[in-house]
């Protein structure tokens, strides 16, 4: 009884007129522009690639023949692995996992800081200048910072001028651009949802737990961290989610000998014409995301809802 | 813990840039005592509890805790627990792990902490509740876990910033009494913040009044609401009828004034103006409302006597408020105790009031509370 209740609350709340055309937007984005395309990738991904002609013939049937292929490689299962595609796609998951963690460490202190001077005009002209960055897009903010990790760029020309190193280091190689690249991309969808989360947070319950002698650690321990993990949570499944499945930033600042996954699924998509394959791979990377988040959401006792708030 | 620790402030003074938050203050707490700092908000109160507690330190002076000067010891480690005005309770901790937050952080073990907060839920008459969130409880509940997690740390000195300015006004009355049993059960220095007179009244043993970062008047609740030292404080607590005029004579500690719309009136003069107040001085003469009765015979004193006509009456359950203008329209008001007397006036009656010169006090003219 209680989803006809909750309904009908919603109605009265918000009115029949208003009220549908709120449930027929919701109900527009979820079906069509997320269930439908998803679906019809979920189709493509159990289908062979089959020249036009042969589309909808006696040979198109469903087959397990492209997620075979991510874990067999294409001798299909005779005690081969396909390692190589194995390892890029445990690297980008594990790149992304630590990608999320930087960027939790980097932001923390800073939401901690924004989020406890509330109010004051400044700190809001800080928060501005923060967001200008993102009125640049993804692909120039990439390319530049290429230009700052290049051998001859402003990083190894600084430091060489400051007697750091000898020779300029390859940061595009040691995939130093991309971890950065990464997780400059994406941090502010870290920060802001964190700054929001400890801004609620009443000054008061910090200073009375001082007052009870508990050390800064303590404090955030018991007191901070809990009153922000939605926030929290809120970006690191957006920071993870999205560094998994980046591509700008792995195709621009990666280095030569590295592939992020999602390179792969493009050149399925794109270089081989091979969209069946390619749904295979972007699917596999998607219901691999969803249940890591979900899994460290219920190891760290978050549920759906506090998100939201 | 016998007798408790007392606190003094010495010279404190307390600036924010160009603001000057607290003047000067000079107090002595005694161990053991409930003791108020009482103003209108803005007057400095909650600045002198935050030094007090740690959070500030002052400008200039000193805090003493038990004889110990406090300069450069942190919140953490004074003798001191503060009640927070909207009591900062954790949301997100059941109410046994809020009691006990102080002994956590001290490294005690689950079982001691457990028994511990049985012991002070018991207290505060909220056995069983322990495993709730506070949100599950009720306002005078919640009031009543601040204060045991207060307690729980065994601080020598508890500090209240107005934590009853929440709740509504029956359970304030009844909070006001809990607090003063448990402040007498528990023995140690209450120092409670407060913007209501009421509340500093029933449950101090001694009262600072602040206006503008300084301390007008410091004494029990009786001194200060029955020989106010300022005219500040004459008005801020309680209700006072106000009489301006200059000194005509002073006869030890009895004055004859000269009021602008009253004609001539005997007051006593306030402690702390005696000696001073001369005559030629300009004064104000407080007397107040209860302090006022109808004269039925003519015995009392001529100088103790006024003239007024009845403008308005209210009746207000316990006692009638009669609102009444003497010459020149000076405004007049008489509280009379509801014991079953008829109708005491009708509108547009001129009565003659009378007071006993103990209830009348002079002192130099000043400012007053803003109404």
């Amino acid at each position: 009884m209680a989803r006809p209740r909750l309904l009908s609350e919603y109605f009265r709340t918000n009115g029949r007129l208003l009220g549908s055309v709120m449930l027929g937007l919701v109900a527009f984005w979820i079906i069509v522009l997320i269930l439908l395309p998803q679906l019809s990738m979920l189709d493509y991904s159990f289908r062979y690639n089959l020249p036009p002609a042969e589309q909808g013939g006696p040979k198109d049937v469903y087959t397990l023949a492209n997620y075979r292929h991510l874990i067999y490689g294409a001798g299909g299962g005779e005690g081969t692995y396909n390692t190589v595609d194995l390892m890029v796609f445990v690297r980008t998951i594990i790149a992304a996992m630590a990608v999320t963690v930087a960027d939790l460490i980097l932001c923390y202190p800073l939401a901690y800081y924004l989020g406890q001077s509330r109010g004051s005009g400044f700190v809001r002209l800080l928060v501005v200048l923060l967001i200008i960055p993102y009125w640049i897009n993804e692909i120039l903010r990439a390319f530049a910072l290429r230009i700052v990790f290049a051998d001859g760029g402003i990083l190894n020309a600084a430091m060489m001028g400051l007697g750091l190193i000898d020779q300029p280091i390859d940061f595009i190689r040691a995939d130093v651009a991309l971890y950065a690249g990464l997780g400059y991309a994406y941090i502010l969808l870290m920060l802001f949802p964190m700054y929001n989360a400890i801004e609620s947070l009443d000054r008061n319950q910090i200073e009375a737990a001082r007052d009870m002698g508990a050390s800064w650690i303590r404090i955030h321990r018991r007191i901070v961290i809990p009153h922000a993990k939605p926030g929290i949570t809120s970006g690191m499944t957006m920071v993870f989610m999205l560094s998994a499945g980046a591509l700008a930033a792995p195709q621009i600042l990666g280095g030569p000998s590295s592939l992020w996954f999602t390179q792969l699924v493009y050149q399925w998509f794109n270089d081989s014409l091979n969209w069946q394959q390619g749904a295979a791979y972007a699917i596999v990377l998607l219901v691999a995301s969803i249940t890591i988040v979900l899994t460290f959401m219920k190891i760290f006792k978050v549920n759906m809802g506090d998100i939201g708030k | 813990m016998a007798g408790g620790i007392g606190v003094d402030l010495e010279n404190l003074w307390i600036r924010f840039g160009d603001f000057v938050a607290v003047r000067d203050a000079n107090v002595n707490i005694n161990g053991g005592d409930f003791f108020s700092f009482l103003g209108p908000s803005g007057c400095g109160k909650t600045t002198i509890l935050r030094a007090i507690s740690g959070f500030l330190q002052p400008s200039e002076g000193r805090v003493l805790i038990g004889g110990k000067d406090m300069a450069g010891i942190g919140p953490n480690k004074r003798p001191t627990a503060l009640i927070f005005q909207n009591l900062a309770l954790f949301p997100l901790m059941k109410i046994w792990e809020n009691i006990t937050f102080s002994m956590e952080v001290k490294g005690a073990g689950k079982a001691e902490r457990r028994k511990r907060a049985d012991e002070l839920l018991e207290m505060i008459a909220l056995e069983g509740q322990g495993d709730k969130l506070p949100s599950e409880l009720s306002g005078g509940q919640k009031q009543r876990v601040a204060i045991a997690r207060a307690l729980c740390a065994e601080p020598d000195v508890l500090l209240l910033d107005e934590p009853l300015s929440a709740l509504d006004l029956k359970l304030r009355q009844h909070m006001r009494t809990e607090l003063r049993e448990i402040q007498q059960r528990v023995g140690i220095t209450f120092i409670y913040i407060t913007h209501d007179q009421g509340e500093a009244l029933t449950m101090s043993d001694n009262v600072a009044v602040m206006r503008a970062g300084v301390i007008e008047q410091i004494g029990s609740g009786h001194d200060v609401y029955d020989l106010p030292a300022t005219p500040f404080v004459a008005s801020f607590v309680g209700e006072n009828n106000v009489f301006r005029g200059r000194i005509l004579e002073v006869n030890g500690t009895e004055a004859l004034i000269r009021t602008n719309r009253s004609g001539d009136l005997l007051a006593q003069i306030t402690p702390a103006a005696r000696g001073v107040l001369k005559p030629g001085d300009e004064a104000m003469m407080f007397i107040r409302p209860e302090a006022l009765s109808l004269v039925v015979d003519a015995g009392a004193h001529e100088k103790t006597r006024l003239a007024a006509k009845v403008v308005n009456e209210e009746f207000e359950g316990n006692s009638y408020s009669v609102f009444l203008e003497g010459d020149g329209g000076k405004r007049i008001k008489m509280s009379l105790p509801n014991v079953g007397q008829d109708r005491i006036a009708s509108k547009g009656e001129d009565l003659t009031l009378k007071y006993e010169l103990r209830n009348a006090v002079v002192m130099p003219a000043g400012e007053l509370a803003a109404e």
